[in-house]
This record gives C-alpha cells, structure tokens and sequence, in this order.
C-alpha cells in the first residue's frame, strides 16, 4: 500500500482568505490545520490566472505556451497529457469530483465529454491517451462534475433535478438573455453577481461536492491507492451561497481590503501608471476577458459593494473549509489517515476590491497571481512541517503527484516537484512563469510575467491595446500591494533587463498547431 | 453582430469537397455534435448530440459557385447567417471557409467554433477516406 492523494481546489480564491494566511474574515480551521502540520506556500504562482489553461497546466504539469489552452473556451485535447493518467497506469484509482473545465460549458452540441457523462449515466468513458493508448478520460475512472449554480448538463444539475428541481432557479443567473456573464446586482448593495439563494445548505454545490468524494473513497477496498481530485466551484463568482449561511459574515463589519484605495482620485491614479487597458477596464472601455460581465463598469463599484462581495466570499470560503474537514474525517474512518497527503490549492485569484476591481482578466498581481497553496504530507512520510517563501507554481503540482507516488517524472512535465522547505537543496532558479493570452471580439492582449526573488516582472506584446513597450514592475518588498510600476523607472532599469532576459530564455516550447478558441467561456 | 470565420486547406480538389457541403441532409456525417439533419425542400431541421433541436432556412445552394449558405431560426439566435465556400487553392487543394454571423454575439463565438471544429472533421474524412468510414459505422 502506497500514499493517497487527496487533491482539494477551489476555484478564485484569494491568498488571504485563509487564516493562516493572514486572512481576518472566514474562519478556516481545517484549512490552518493542514498548514500547521504541512508546508504552506507563502509565494504559490498560476501559468494563468483563468479557470481552463489554469486547470489544463495542474492536469498537464506543462505551462499554457506548451499545452495549448491558451484562452478559456480552448478545450484541452482529450489525449494531453495527464498525472492522473500516469497515476491510473501505475495502479492508482482516479477520481475527479466537482468542476473539471478542460471543456467550455457553453456547448450547445454536446461535443464535448464534461458536458455528456451526467446524460450518459457512466462514470468515464474511454478516450486516448498522450502516449498513443487509450483509457479512461484524462486518466479518471470516476467523475462527477458540478459547476457554479445548476446551469450546464453536469451531475450536480442532474442531482437537483431528482432531488429538488425547484433549487436550479434557486441560484443566481450565470448568463444573461444574450449570453453575456450577467451584471445584475443583489444583495443590500446592489453589487454584481451577488445574490440571496435560498437553496438549503445541504443541497448547496460545496456540500455535494464532498457528500460525493466520499461516496466515491467509501466505494474503494480498504488496500487501494487513490488519488482524488475534489474540486470545488467556490469562492469564483456569482456571490449566491445559502442565504441561511449570511449571518456568519455581517458586510457591515467587513473591512475594506488593504488593496482598495478609497480615494476615488489616488485609486485612478494607481491605474492611470498601468499599461492603458487596466483604466479602460475601470472606465467600461474595454473587457477583454468574458468572465468580467460586459455591462459592469468597475468606477461604478462601491465601498459597501467591496465589503458585501468579501463577506460573501468569506462565508464561501468557511463552507469550503468546513467541507474539507468533513472529508478528512471520513479519510480517517476509512483507517487512511495516516498514508494521505491533502494538497490544497486553488486555481486562480480574484480582484475582489483591489484597485476598485472586481472578477479577473489581463491583471498579474497579487490579487489574482498569489493564491493559497498547502501541502499535508502524509504522516507516515515524517516530513517537518514548514514554511516556503520560494516562488512554486502549480506547474510543480503534477510533479509532486509523481513524487508522493513514487513515480518518476514524466518527460512532458515541465516543473518540479514542490520544495519541503526553503532550504530543501538547489532546486534552480526561484521564478515562476505566468501567461495571458485572449482574443475576444477583436481584443487581443498578450502579457508574460515571471515572478522572481522579490520581483514581478510583466512584459507586453503586442495587440489590439498595447504596442508591445509597455511593462509593469513590482517590488514586492517595498511595495506589497503593487501600487507603483517601477517599468519606467531609471533606478530599476537593471533589474528590469536581468529578469526580461530571464523571461524570455525560460519561455516553454510552444504547442506544434495552435488550437482554435471554440466558445467563450 | 459579430462575425466568426474558419477557414482550412483540404488537399482535395473542390469537387471532392463540394459534395458533403452542397448535400444539407450530410450535414451530420462530418460535423461533430450534430445527430441528424433532416430536409423538407428549403427548410432543415438539425438535431444536437444535446438533444436540441435547431430549425434551419437554406438560403443558397450553388453547385457552379460551391456556396451554401443557411439561417438558424431557431432558439439562441438572432438574425444568423452561415455561410460554406469551397474555393480552389491549387495543386489538387480547397480553401474552405465557414461563416457565422448572428446575435448574441456570445452565440456567433459558440456556434462559430463547432463549424471550425467541424472544418477539421470535413478535412480528416476527406483526407483519410478510411477514418470516414469507421465514423459512419460508429
């Protein structure tokens, strides 16, 4: 019997929603438990900071450049290469619970296998794998998928149609009549893609997201190895957790993140020394990336609106831990406790406030680049609890999957396994890569950025907004919140050119045939 | 309204590639997520792999100048206009273009690239004559 791996995502979270990591809202004690008997990522980085090429570099251990997805709606191929293929092969039982989103959602052919397995009542189907055979889709014999709200064809709306129909239109409306993200308000403030769901909690997505991951490890022999991917659509927008839930977080007693500026002059000015597409995005200039609803105009959020998103997220965030926790206790019922490592993490961040922002897009700072990650080594593997202040990516997921289970590396993998401590040996150069690429209706914005020591270092390529000279540069130390890009400044002129050259030489190898975006989202 | 075009080179000669367009009941047999299409003179009626049902009004069918163009009336879309060209690239090729104009833009992107994806299909099973006919038998 080997280590079993209990994967836990959630989907735009924020670093300091946790408590450990200095979060003051949502109590996370599962969550802090985990990092105080595990190692806590204090500078965890995305390849990119949206759901689909997110996803697709955790499955594939390969940057966004290398696996192709290089937008959402850009399907990942069926036969990329997958850990949980790897794992399956070398006898691991292979779940994934929850949001998958290697797929669109808006797939009104049923082309795509996320969108047909609940139709098809199976729990996989057979499909070809990266190395020329073939097995069960991306590597999981078992899925079940839930999304935000009850909208797309997945297992969790399948569920509440048997169970309680009259929940779907409980949720918050995802689209509005023209397909678009919807930008209607609720809540006391009115702010977007808030809403008061009065669907029971225990008929809330967080909640069968883990009633179902158990239900798949209680279905297991007690001598199986595993490795479950539990992933959970929350804290990611629309705000419409159980109403019965609210009174955890009072809005009024929420404060306003420290990334908000509350002087609507010094707020614009932070903006107006970004490259152009951060003020145009404020002003309701441009969107350049779906998810952000088309209609919002960020000048228009409110303080109040910034401290009801933050408390609704919180209360999100609370169920989440409290789901996890849920989990764990059956993992120890089961006699496993001991032989599993839990890794949390989440795919993306979320603006939620800073600079007057909210959701994400073409944004590569904290908000959405630094995100909570912890990993629980099994106790039986002994290894110290810490603290790693090195720059990791989730491209190190896959790796590490390999290295809890003894395998070696794949040659497709492209980072490395996760340190276990700050001086854990040489692992290289500490930088991290992230990407953005989209082309949405004629906005195309190209940005690379490598996390480095101290340092976030942006360039800009050429598109549609910008003319490939602009740059944005951050000094994490003297300046945590990222509100002065040092691009342009003559003193940083020399750290900017080493960590440009170290960008442009670390670039992964692209993808042979680019892929084509096939839906928005 | 927002327009979405895919194009592709299939190394076959234009009249190799014409037949699958210009015969609007072999819709199904080359573009992925459509079950059935089913013909009634000019009017269409295709049947998602979702189960939707999406009726069609054939607006062009020009074997001289490899055209088919088509309007979706139904659910979704306002105003929508595809249109299929088959051109001649040279050295045995055919540029194929497909066409989505419509509101809600959102759908324009939707539909716009199940036909691009469907161009590929178009191309494999011309390409690779054998993979055509496993599809069929599948």
């Amino acid at each position: 019997m080997g280590r079993k791996i209990l994967f836990v995502t959630t989907d735009q979270q924020r670093y300091d929603t946790l408590r450990c990591n200095g979060g003051t809202i949502a109590r996370t004690p599962v969550a802090d438990s985990l990092a105080a008997s595990g190692i806590r990522y204090t500078r965890a980085v995305p390849q990119s900071v949206v759901c689909m090429p997110s996803r697709s570099t955790i499955l594939t251990g390969q940057h966004p450049t290398t696996h192709g997805v290089w937008m959402n709606g850009v399907p990942l191929p069926v036969d990329a290469p997958s850990v949980a293929a790897l794992l399956q092969r070398h006898g691991y039982r292979t779940a994934l619970v929850g949001k998958a989103h290697f797929e669109p959602y808006l797939d009104p052919f049923g082309r795509f296998t996320e969108n047909s397995l609940a139709r098809l009542g199976v729990e996989t189907v057979t499909r070809p794998w990266a190395d020329g055979s073939t097995g069960p889709h991306r590597g999981f014999e078992h899925l079940e998928f839930a999304t935000h709200g009850a909208a797309a064809p997945l297992h969790y709306t399948l569920w509440l149609w048997q169970n309680n129909p009259a929940a779907i239109g409980m949720y918050y409306p995802v689209l509005d009549p023209n397909f678009n993200v919807n930008a209607a308000g609720g809540g006391a403030t009115g702010a977007p893609q808030v809403h008061d769901n009065p669907i029971p909690r225990e008929q809330y997505h967080t909640d069968w997201v883990a009633d179902r991951t158990i239900a798949w490890l209680n279905s297991l022999p007690d001598g199986d190895d595993w490795f479950c991917w539990m992933s959970f659509p929350d804290p990611h927008h629309p705000w419409d957790p159980p109403a019965s839930e609210l009174s955890r977080v009072d809005w009024r007693d929420v404060p306003l993140p420290d990334g908000y500026p509350q002087d609507r002059a010094e707020r614009e000015a932070i903006l107006d020394a970004k490259p152009r597409h951060w003020r145009m995005w404020y002003d309701g200039a441009l969107v350049s990336n779906y998810e952000a609803p088309k209609t919002w105009v960020p000048a228009t959020l409110t303080a109040d609106q910034v401290r009801e998103v933050n408390a609704r997220n919180a209360v999100e965030v609370e169920l989440i831990d409290e789901a996890v926790g849920r989990v764990l206790r059956a993992v120890e019922a089961r006699g496993w406790a001991a032989d599993t490592d839990v890794v949390f993490t989440t795919d993306h961040g979320e603006l939620q406030g800073d600079f007057g922002l909210l959701f994400k897009g073409p944004y590569h700072v904290d908000a959405l680049m630094r995100l909570p990650l912890i990993w629980r080594p099994a106790p039986s593997a002994g290894v110290a609890p810490s603290v790693v202040t090195s720059p990791v990516g989730l491209v190190d997921l896959a790796p590490t999957f390999c290295s809890i289970a003894g395998l070696d590396l794949a040659d497709w993998m492209q980072g490395r396994a996760l340190p276990v401590s700050d001086d854990a040996g040489s692992r290289g150069r500490d930088s991290v890569l992230t990407e953005w690429d989209s082309d949405l209706f004629g906005v195309d914005v190209h940005l690379r950025t490598i996390t480095a020591d101290r340092w976030v270092c942006t360039a800009y390529r050429p598109g549609s907004v910008h003319d490939g000279t602009e740059g944005e540069l951050y000094d994490l130390t003297d300046d945590p919140l990222q509100r002065f890009n040092r691009w342009a400044d003559p003193a940083c002129a020399a750290i900017r050119s080493e960590l440009l050259a170290a960008l442009w030489d670390a670039q992964p190898p692209a993808r042979a045939e680019a892929l084509e975006l096939q839906a928005p989202v | 309204m927002a327009v979405v075009r895919r194009e592709i080179l299939i190394a076959r000669e234009p009249d190799d590639v014409w037949p699958s367009i210009g015969d609007p009941a072999a819709l199904s047999t080359w573009f992925p997520g459509i079950v059935s299409a089913e013909v009634n003179g000019a009017s269409r009626l295709i049947t998602t792999e979702s189960g939707l049902k999406m009726p069609e009004e054939i607006v062009t069918n020009d074997p001289q100048r490899r055209i088919f163009s088509y309007r979706l009336t139904g659910p979704m879309v306002r105003d929508h206009l595809g249109t299929i060209e088959v051109h001649a690239a040279g050295q045995g090729a055919s540029l194929v273009s497909y066409e989505t104009r419509c509101e809600p833009d959102t759908i324009a992107l939707v539909i716009g690239g199940a036909c691009g994806n469907a161009l590929h299909e178009l191309r494999r099973q011309l390409e690779q004559p054998a993979a055509a006919a496993g599809r069929q038998e599948a």
